[in-house]
C-alpha cells in the first residue's frame, strides 16, 4: 500500500506540479488546485494503466480523487473487486 | 425590487448615457477603468468598505478594503511606471486568481497600459504563441510559473520584464527577473491617473478559432459602460451583495464581471482561489454569505452530479440571485437549481469579443428554461440566413446569431490580425459564430457552433492548435480533432491520431499523448479520449474530413462523401 501511494504520489509531482511545492499523501489535489478537472482524466488513465482496473466514470469525482490516501481507497476497491 | 425593473420600459427609454451618467462620464473626456473601480468608490464614500476577500485552497483569507484596492492598485502602477512602462505597452498577468491579479489588472488600466491577462494553466507553447503575438513587454507571475515562461525566453526578446509578486528571496532571480512584493513596498498615496479616453486600449484578450493561431481581441476603456450596466441590470448586483464570480480573470468572464462589474459597482465580491469541489463550494457560500452567484453550466452540471444529499449539509439561504455563462444552461440544470436552492440560475450569453452579456434572462422576466433570452437593452440581435445575411422574420427557424454593431464593449480589433476582424461582419452584422431561433415571444434558442471551434467547460479550443500540437509528438504522422458531446463539459476534445511507421497503439502511447499536449497547450485542450487509426478520412486532395470524425461522435449523419478518398469510404 505504502508502495502505491508513492508512486502515485511521485506520478503527480512529476506530472502535475510545477515548482517545488510538497506534495503529502493527505494534500487537496483537486480542491487544492494541484491537478484540474480536465487533467484528472489523464490521472485517472494512468491509474487504470498501471494498476490494470477499469474505474467507472461516475467513482472518478473530485472527492475521490482529492488525495492520494482517497485515490489508494478507491484503486483497492477495484483491484479487490 | 430588481434593479432592472420593468425589461419593456427599459429596452422602450434605453440609452447608453444611463450608464455614462451614472459613472460620471463626460462624452469625449477622460475615462479609466482603473481610476472607476477603485477612487471612485472611495470618493462616493465606501473607502472603507470590504471589496475583495480572497480564500486559498489552504483556508488563508485576505480581505480589501476599496481604499486598499485604490492603493494597491497605485502601487502597482506606480511600479511599472517606473521600470519605464508606458501607455499601450502589453503587461500580461500569469497567475492563480490571487490578490496581485485583481489588484495588477487595475493598476496596468491606471497607467494607460493594456493588461493581458493569460489563463495559468497555459503550457509553454500556448504562452508563447500569446505573448509573441502582443510583443508583450512586461508579464507579471508567480514563482510556480516560472518554469514555463523560462522555458521559452530566449525565443522572447520582446519580453523585457518577468515581475514575479512571490519570489524567495533566497533565491537567485535569472535573466529579466524582478521580485516585487506587494506587502512589504510603501503604498502610493497619491498617483497621476493616465489620462485615457474612450477609445484607448484597455485589455487584450486570447480567444480560439477554427483556423490560424489564437486571436488578440482588443477593448478600450469605454468597455465599462456595458460591464458596469449589464451587472446592475442583469446580475442585479446592488450595494449590500456579496458576490462570488467563479470565472478565472484569464477569461474574459473573469476580467468584465469579476473585475470591472463588481468593482464599479461598489459591491463586495469574494474569490475562491481553489480547485472544484461540491463542498468546498457550497461551504465558500455558506461562509461568507453569498448573495449573488455567477457561475459556468459545468460548475452546474458538476454540483447536480455531487447530488442533493451534501446540499442539505449547509445553509445556503444567503442566495438570492444567480446567474449562469459559458455555454448554453441545460433546461434540467435551471430546474434543479429551482428545486435546490429555490431560485434558477438566468443564463446569460455573450463572448469574448462583445466584452458584455448581449442576450439574457433577467431578474422578474419569465424564464423559459433553456432558452438564452432577450437582448439586453441597446442591443439589437436577430437571426440570419447563413447565405444572404439577411434577418430571418420566421419563428423557430435556425440561423446565425446577428448582433448590430455599436456597444460600447464591443472589441475594437483582433490584434495584428484585420483580415479575421473584418471576416467577422457581413451586411452590418457582428456575427459571433453561433447559430440560434427566435420563438414567437422574441427567446432566443442555442443551438450550437456555426464553426468546429469546441467549446469545452465555456472554454473554446481551437481543433488546429490541438491538431498542430500532436503533429510535433514524436509518434504523430496525422490528427484530426473534434468535439464530442459530454454531460459536465457539453463537448470536450476527442483526437483521432495515425501513427508513424515504428509506432503501436498502446495504452501508455494514449497516456504519454494526452499528458504531451496538456503540458504544450493546456489541460482544457488536453483530449480526453484518442482514437487511433490506420489512416484518416481525406479528401482526394488529401485534406482531413474533420466533418465525417465530427458527424460519427454526435452520431449524425455524415453527409456528402462523394470527394473522400475512394480507399475511406
Amino acid at each position: 500500500m505504502e508502495d502505491m501511494k508513492e508512486v502515485i504520489r511521485q506520478y503527480v509531482i512529476n506530472e502535475y506540479v510545477e515548482d517545488d511545492s510538497e506534495i503529502q499523501n493527505d494534500t487537496p489535489l483537486i480542491s487544492g488546485g494541484i491537478v484540474d478537472s480536465f487533467s484528472m482524466v489523464s490521472l485517472k488513465r494512468f491509474l487504470e494503466n498501471k494498476y490494470h482496473i477499469s474505474i467507472p466514470d461516475e467513482k472518478a469525482t473530485p472527492e475521490a480523487f482529492d488525495t492520494v490516501d482517497k485515490i489508494v481507497d478507491l484503486i483497492q476497491e477495484y483491484i479487490k473487486g | 425590487m430588481s434593479n432592472i425593473g420593468s425589461y419593456e420600459e427599459r429596452i422602450r427609454d434605453f440609452s447608453w448615457s444611463i450608464s455614462e451618467k451614472e459613472l460620471g462620464y463626460n462624452p469625449g473626456g477622460i475615462i479609466n477603468i482603473g481610476w472607476l473601480c477603485s477612487d471612485r468608490i472611495c470618493e462616493l464614500g465606501k473607502a472603507q468598505k470590504t471589496g475583495l476577500i480572497w480564500e486559498n485552497a489552504s483556508g488563508v483569507v485576505k480581505k480589501f478594503t476599496y481604499n486598499d484596492i485604490r492603493l494597491a492598485s497605485n502601487t502597482i502602477g506606480q511600479f511599472l511606471r517606473d521600470l519605464g512602462i508606458k501607455p499601450e505597452d502589453r503587461i500580461c498577468l500569469f497567475m492563480d486568481k490571487i490578490p496581485e491579479l485583481y489588484l495588477g489588472f487595475l493598476g496596468i488600466l491606471k497607467i494607460g497600459a493594456i493588461a493581458q491577462p493569460l489563463f495559468s494553466a497555459f503550457g509553454d507553447e500556448s504562452l508563447f504563441i500569446r505573448l509573441e503575438n502582443a510583443w508583450t513587454r512586461a508579464i507579471i507571475t508567480q514563482k510556480k510559473h516560472l518554469p514555463k515562461i523560462r522555458k521559452i525566453l530566449d525565443k522572447m526578446p520582446f519580453l523585457e520584464f518577468i515581475i514575479i509578486v512571490d519570489q524567495d528571496p533566497l533565491k537567485p532571480l535569472q535573466s529579466r527577473e524582478i521580485a516585487f512584493d506587494l506587502k512589504n513596498i510603501p503604498k502610493v498615496e497619491v498617483f497621476e491617473i493616465c489620462p485615457t479616453r474612450a477609445e484607448s486600449p484597455s485589455v487584450l484578450h486570447y480567444t480560439s478559432g477554427t483556423t490560424g493561431q489564437p486571436k488578440g481581441v482588443k477593448h478600450v476603456h469605454y468597455s465599462i459602460i456595458s460591464q458596469y450596466l449589464t451587472s446592475k441590470w442583469v446580475l442585479d448586483l446592488q450595494d449590500d451583495d456579496i458576490y462570488w464570480c467563479t470565472a478565472d480573470p484569464g477569461w474574459v468572464t473573469g476580467t468584465s464581471y469579476g473585475i470591472i462589474g463588481a468593482f464599479s459597482n461598489g459591491v463586495t465580491q469574494c474569490v475562491l482561489d481553489a480547485g472544484f469541489s461540491a463542498e468546498s463550494w457550497y461551504r465558500f457560500i455558506e461562509k461568507y454569505r453569498i448573495t449573488m452567484w455567477y457561475s459556468a453550466p459545468t460548475a452546474i452540471r458538476s454540483l447536480m452530479k455531487a447530488g442533493d444529499e451534501i446540499i442539505n449539509k449547509f445553509d445556503l439561504s444567503s442566495l438570492r440571485h444567480l446567474a449562469s455563462v459559458g455555454e448554453p444552461l441545460n433546461p434540467e440544470a435551471v430546474i434543479w437549481s429551482e428545486k435546490v436552492f429555490g431560485k434558477p440560475f438566468l443564463d446569460t450569453y455573450w463572448q469574448t469579443e462583445t466584452g458584455s452579456i448581449m442576450i439574457s434572462n433577467y431578474p422578474g422576466m419569465k424564464i423559459k428554461p433553456g432558452s438564452m433570452g432577450k437582448p439586453f437593452p441597446g442591443i439589437t440581435a436577430t437571426v440570419v440566413s447563413p447565405d444572404t445575411y439577411e434577418s430571418f422574420d420566421v419563428p423557430g427557424k435556425i440561423g446565425l446569431i446577428a448582433l448590430k454593431p455599436g456597444w460600447p464593449s464591443m472589441m475594437r480589433m483582433y490584434w495584428n490580425n484585420e483580415e479575421t476582424y473584418k471576416n467577422k461582419f457581413r451586411n452590418g452584422w457582428y456575427l459571433p459564430g453561433d447559430r440560434s431561433s427566435i420563438d414567437t415571444d422574441g427567446y432566443f434558442w442555442f443551438v450550437g457552433r456555426d464553426d468546429d471551434v469546441i467549446n469545452t467547460g465555456g472554454h473554446l479550443v481551437s481543433p488546429f492548435e490541438v491538431e498542430s500540437a500532436l503533429l510535433e509528438h514524436p509518434a504523430v504522422a496525422e490528427s484530426a480533432v473534434v468535439s464530442k458531446p459530454d454531460f459536465v463539459n457539453m463537448e470536450v476534445v476527442k483526437a483521432f491520431v495515425s501513427l508513424k511507421p515504428g509506432y503501436q497503439p498502446s495504452k501508455e502511447l494514449d497516456l504519454e499523448i494526452m499528458n504531451f499536449v496538456r503540458k504544450k497547450l493546456s489541460p482544457l485542450a488536453m483530449p480526453q479520449e484518442i482514437e487511433f487509426m490506420d489512416s484518416l478520412p481525406k479528401t482526394r486532395s488529401g485534406k482531413i474530413m474533420r466533418r465525417i470524425l465530427h458527424a460519427r461522435e454526435w452520431g449524425e449523419e455524415v453527409g456528402d462523401t462523394s470527394t473522400l478518398e475512394d480507399d475511406d469510404k
